[in-house]
């Protein structure tokens, strides 16, 4: 048991358009610096929940509350406490990436906005890129400038709402250590993902959202021991289309794949 | 949260006249169908016209003045669009900042980038001839006119921006203000069209706000005509204004 109080709390959450119940009492509790990935399929309601507790939408009943804030009756003390990344956030294209990250530094009021942009350019190695247009980078460091956005300020809670819907898989590589970094900082992150293995990658904890209720949560080992114990079998170690993807186009072997190889080539 | 509406109106004004000078097309476009309209009508039609003693360029000018405005607050409109089509409203409306900022700062935007298309036209009718007797308070008169109406409309393009699912909707309703002044005093004097035409004409916003401008920048004093154009600036400024923040607030939540 934890003496500290969830970073998110959700519970009883309601929201319906007309006829369509697409939240239906969801009850979810995400602890201080850790990870949560909201595992959905469209439609499933993630992008609610975010809007909800981004102040961006009323909920029609239930309780939302983000670093001690009710949503609805704190809704300027929360939107100190969470930034958006993702889908349903974006950077201005018009801009460079450090024009971007310097209007973002003076609309979260900080005292010297044009070193906020410097250091986060630099954390997200984009020094080089920062100078150009957005509209000319690639999808990858797009999402990453939209991370480091969020970092402005240091708030204490992240929402990343499918932050590598559209990547492609090296992209989506790049996106992940921006995740992981962003962690290991102690920062709250909720993410939103339709991609098992991103939550499996990322997550320190796992909750499911089907049809407008959680319907279960824990820690990946949990989640798996809900089911009978894998049967075992002797297969013939292949490596998957995205090893075989990444070698070939990308400049990052993967870490498994290498060893994999090395050790065949070490057995012969 | 209003404490910061300064400061966060000057940030995302700044990001919004980078959008204008970055596409300096938008405002070259907006100077160029008033200044073709010009040279067409007084090196063309102008000849035609007969406008008493007064010179035509001198009689075409205030209603030219009003073109580059109306097809200009269609930009407004349009930026509107795109920022909440893209995703940046909502970014900007996540963040702790005064939520009416990010009305404010495209329609200051569209302010500046107006009297850069203004300033352009006018130059223009200098070079081809457009005198003013006009003392610097008449043009300072003039000048708040101008703006008032530019005021006006931008509120009134902020609701099309709000509401419209298509960058083409988000910009159509400024056809029918571009046509507007063809059908005032703007061109032609209004005695010379047939009866019902004539009476729309009279009683349409364009005519009186023509009149007053025409009459302050000859120099002559703008009496009747000018209360009649105030009202009708600052009851489309008020209405339009009403309608825009009201609907950005029920879309905040």
């Amino acid at each position: 048991m934890t003496l500290t109080a969830p970073a998110v709390r959700v519970h009883g959450l309601e929201k319906s358009y007309g006829d369509l119940r697409v939240l239906r009492g969801v009850d979810l509790d995400v602890a201080p610096g850790t990870v949560l990935a909201l595992l959905g399929s469209n439609g499933a309601g993630k992008t609610t929940l975010i809007r909800i507790l981004t102040t961006l939408l009323a909920a029609d009943g239930g309780t939302a509350e983000v670093a001690g804030h009710d949503v609805r009756r704190a809704a300027a003390a929360v939107r100190e406490s969470l930034s958006l990344t993702g889908q349903s956030a974006a950077v201005d294209e018009v801009l460079t990436g450090r024009e971007n990250l310097v209007l973002g530094a003076r609309l979260r009021h900080q005292p010297d906005p044009g070193a906020v942009a410097d250091d986060l350019l630099a954390r997200f190695s984009l020094v080089e890129a920062g100078g150009r247009r957005v509209a000319t980078w690639s999808g990858g460091m797009r999402r990453r400038l939209d991370i480091a956005m969020s970092l402005i300020g240091e708030p204490p809670v992240v929402l990343l709402d499918e932050p590598t819907t559209g990547l492609d898989p090296e992209a989506r590589i790049e996106v992940w250590d921006a995740v992981r970094a962003l962690a290991a900082s102690g920062t709250t992150v909720l993410l939103t993902t339709q991609h098992l293995e991103e939550a499996e990658q990322l997550a320190d904890r796992i909750a499911i959202l089907h049809e407008g209720r959680v319907l279960v949560s824990g820690t990946l080992a949990e989640l798996q021991a809900l089911l009978p114990p894998a049967e075992v079998r002797t297969v013939e170690q292949k490596p998957t289309l995205e090893d075989v993807f990444l070698a070939l186009v990308g400049t990052r072997t993967p870490a498994v794949a290498g060893r994999e190889q090395q050790e065949k080539e070490e057995g012969r | 949260m209003t404490a910061h509406l300064v400061g966060d109106t000057a940030a995302l004004t700044g990001r919004s006249l980078k959008h204008v000078t970055r596409s300096l097309d938008t405002v070259i476009t907006t100077a160029v169908m008033p200044i073709a309209f010009l040279l067409l009508f007084v090196f063309v039609f102008g000849g035609a016209i007969d406008t008493g003693r007064e010179a035509y360029v001198d009689y075409l000018l205030p209603g030219i003045l009003l073109i580059p405005v109306a097809t200009g607050v269609s930009f407004t409109a349009y930026r509107l669009f795109q920022d909440k089509q893209n995703g940046i409203f909502e970014r900007f409306r996540s963040l702790p900042i005064a939520r009416s900022s990010v009305l404010w700062a495209h329609v200051l935007t569209s302010l500046v980038a107006n009297a850069v298309s203004l300033v352009v036209v006018l130059a223009v009718a200098l070079l081809i001839g457009f005198r003013s007797p006009a003392g610097p308070l008449a043009w300072l008169a003039a000048a708040g006119i101008v703006l008032l109406v530019t005021l006006a409309l931008t509120w009134l393009a902020v609701i099309p921006g709000l509401l419209a699912t298509t960058p083409d909707g988000a910009s159509a309703f400024s056809y029918p203000l571009v046509l507007l002044p063809f059908i005032s005093s703007a061109f032609v004097p209004t005695a010379s069209m047939p009866g019902p035409v004539r009476w729309f004409a009279e009683h349409q916003p364009v005519t009186p706000i023509v009149n007053a401008l025409r009459d302050l920048l000859a120099g002559r004093a703008a009496d009747g005509e000018l209360g009649i154009a105030l009202a009708w600036t600052v009851g489309i400024l008020l209405i339009a204004f009403a309608i825009a923040t009201a609907l950005f607030r029920r879309r905040a939540v």
